[in-house]
């Protein structure tokens, strides 16, 4: 069964919460995350995994009357915002929670875990075999 | 009629010859993990040489000689790196340095494909492990159309296949056939691990998805190799025939957008009559064995359905029956659901849903369970109580087509109500 891993990340004073860190903290939790992909991978459950551009370009997307585009934000105000998400492989919902729980502790400022929310949904999938 | 390909025709070559070579290796040189890797390298090295320079005339004897060679090669590597790191090397690899000319012809023993079999399938595997070592070492599969068929990447299969490999190694099971009590046990898993192969292609044989179904078709594969093995186990030979009943049914099981059919609106014309003979027979020869197990039983489920020639001919007191042995066998409440959808069908829905109330503590949550309940009671006529169970099951299954299938009977169950409202 595969589950989409969507971290979703605090903002701070600019757009990364990260832009105030140390290079110390930073690298740690770079580093961190590397870790947990290459993790991910050696243990055979890694699909897919993509890190998301700065929020400040955010736009919200919908058609308008004539179909052309109508765009909204960016959203300054937001408190948090999708970060990155992994696809992972994996034999129980259990599984999926641990990895997340994981990625979640990723070390942010003088390597205090941040404890960042990771929402954990199910990817649809084929259906069964008929009875 | 075209003929089929060059690369076709090797690859199907290699996919036969690979259990066979492959046990050949590893019974030689002992080491499972390294010839698995070998003999992978030898296929990888036919499929870019043969369709070039032609087939060889001994190709067992080839990819044999050439695995073989791959295994020195790798050996003298090692033994040159320890040399490096430690000057005490002394083991030789002399055993290693005579491989047979590719005309020789090696000795095929049926039963190799039979103990990789119990090799791959090994219990202390996942099923996901087992599925992807299954392909590759009996399959003949490459590791990237292993990847390409369970929709992840090529680097994440060759990982789950080389800690599957190191979790047999771990484990002690050597080359070796298992014997008495265990080896029922251990070919049960086999039995296992091949239905869940085919279950991965046949589930997904729609849409974009379209190469999966060669999942089915590999799943069928090995089935017919473990029936030429084991001519006379009806389980084996239940599988098979099962397999082959259900996939019968694949092209009129789903729309032309992916989209499920239930097996009561299928257009029964596109089922493939020659498989359902095939599977026909072959159950009607396990059911003539005597002591019967769970594949023959469903595969017989299976052959009552494909027979009918229309929805309403099913012979469905006889479908009742065979779930009631079933019951009585395996304890699953999955069992006990799909009788309790028989018996509606023999005694009528009010009797399918009093079959349902004892499964809420056994099934409890499963979308299944909820969409068998909304069915009995659309045909029970309560509209209002169907809508529930059909709007719970599409927010619990896991399964896209499914949702939607549940979703549109629970809105047109809606529309017919609010319809009814505005004519009276």
């Amino acid at each position: 069964m595969k589950y989409m891993l969507m971290m979703h990340a605090p903002r701070g004073n600019g757009e990364y919460q990260v832009s105030d860190w140390s290079p110390d903290d930073l690298k740690a939790h770079i580093g961190f995350m590397h870790q947990l992909n290459h993790d991910l991978t050696a243990s055979g459950e890694w699909v897919d995994g993509q890190g998301l551009t700065a929020p400040g370009e955010a736009r919200l997307v919908r058609a308008g009357s004539d179909g052309a585009p109508v765009t909204d934000g960016p959203f300054p105000e937001a408190k948090e915002f999708l970060a990155g998400f992994w696809i992972v492989e994996v034999d129980s919902p259990e599984r999926a929670y641990e990895i997340a729980a994981k990625a979640s502790a990723a070390p942010g400022p003088g390597g205090a875990p941040l404890n960042m929310p990771i929402e954990v949904r199910q990817v649809g999938s084929a259906p069964p075999v008929d009875a | 009629m075209t003929a089929p390909s060059v690369e076709t025709a090797v690859g199907h070559l290699l996919r036969e010859l690979a259990p066979q070579v492959l046990g050949a290796v590893a019974r030689r040189h002992g080491d499972f993990d390294a010839a698995e890797d070998a003999v992978q390298e030898a296929l990888v090295a036919a499929a870019m040489q043969w369709p070039r320079d032609g087939i060889p005339t001994n190709p067992h004897g080839w990819l044999y000689h050439v695995a073989l060679r791959r295994i020195t090669d790798h050996l003298r590597s090692e033994m040159a790196r320890r040399r490096r790191e430690d000057a005490v090397a002394t083991q030789v690899w002399a055993e290693w340095a005579f491989v047979p000319p590719p005309e020789v012809d090696i000795g095929v023993e049926g039963d190799d494909t039979l103990v990789l079999l119990f090799m791959c399938c090994h219990p202390a595997l996942t099923p996901a492990s087992a599925i992807a070592l299954t392909l590759r070492a009996v399959g003949g599969l490459t590791t990237a159309e292993i990847a390409r068929a369970f929709l992840v990447p090529e680097a994440t299969m060759a990982q789950r296949i080389s800690r599957a490999k190191a979790t047999i190694k771990s484990s002690g099971t050597g080359f070796s056939m298992p014997d008495g009590a265990e080896r029922a046990e251990r070919l049960s898993a086999v039995l296992h691990v091949l239905y869940l192969i085919f279950n991965e292609g046949y589930a997904s044989s729609s849409g974009p998805q379209l190469q999966r179904t060669d999942l089915s078709n590999e799943a069928i594969r090995l089935a017919r190799t473990l029936h030429a093995l084991l001519p006379d186990d009806a389980e084996v030979t239940g599988l098979l025939a099962l397999m082959l009943l259900t996939d019968a049914r694949r092209a009129a099981r789903t729309g032309p957008a992916g989209e499920l059919i239930p097996l009561d609106e299928q257009d029964r014309t596109l089922w493939d009559r020659a498989l359902i003979a095939e599977g026909v027979e072959l159950v009607s020869d396990a059911l003539s064995r005597g002591s019967v197990g769970p594949y023959p039983l469903q595969a017989a489920i299976a052959a009552v359905h494909d027979e009918a020639a229309r929805a309403e001919d099913t012979d469905w007191p006889q479908i009742l029956a065979l779930y009631s042995v079933l019951e009585r066998m395996s304890d699953n409440p999955m069992v006990s659901l799909n009788r309790a959808i028989a018996a509606a069908m023999v005694e009528g829905p009010k009797a399918g849903l009093a079959l349902l109330e004892p499964l809420d503590a056994r099934l409890g949550g499963h979308y299944r369970l909820d969409a068998v309940r909304a069915h009995l009671h659309e045909r029970a006529g309560d509209a209002e109580r169907a809508i529930v169970h059909y709007r719970a099951a599409a927010e619990r299954t896991a399964s896209i087509p499914e949702r939607d299938y549940l979703t549109l009977k629970a809105a047109r169950l809606a529309a017919g109500r609010t319809q009814r409202i505005a004519d009276a």
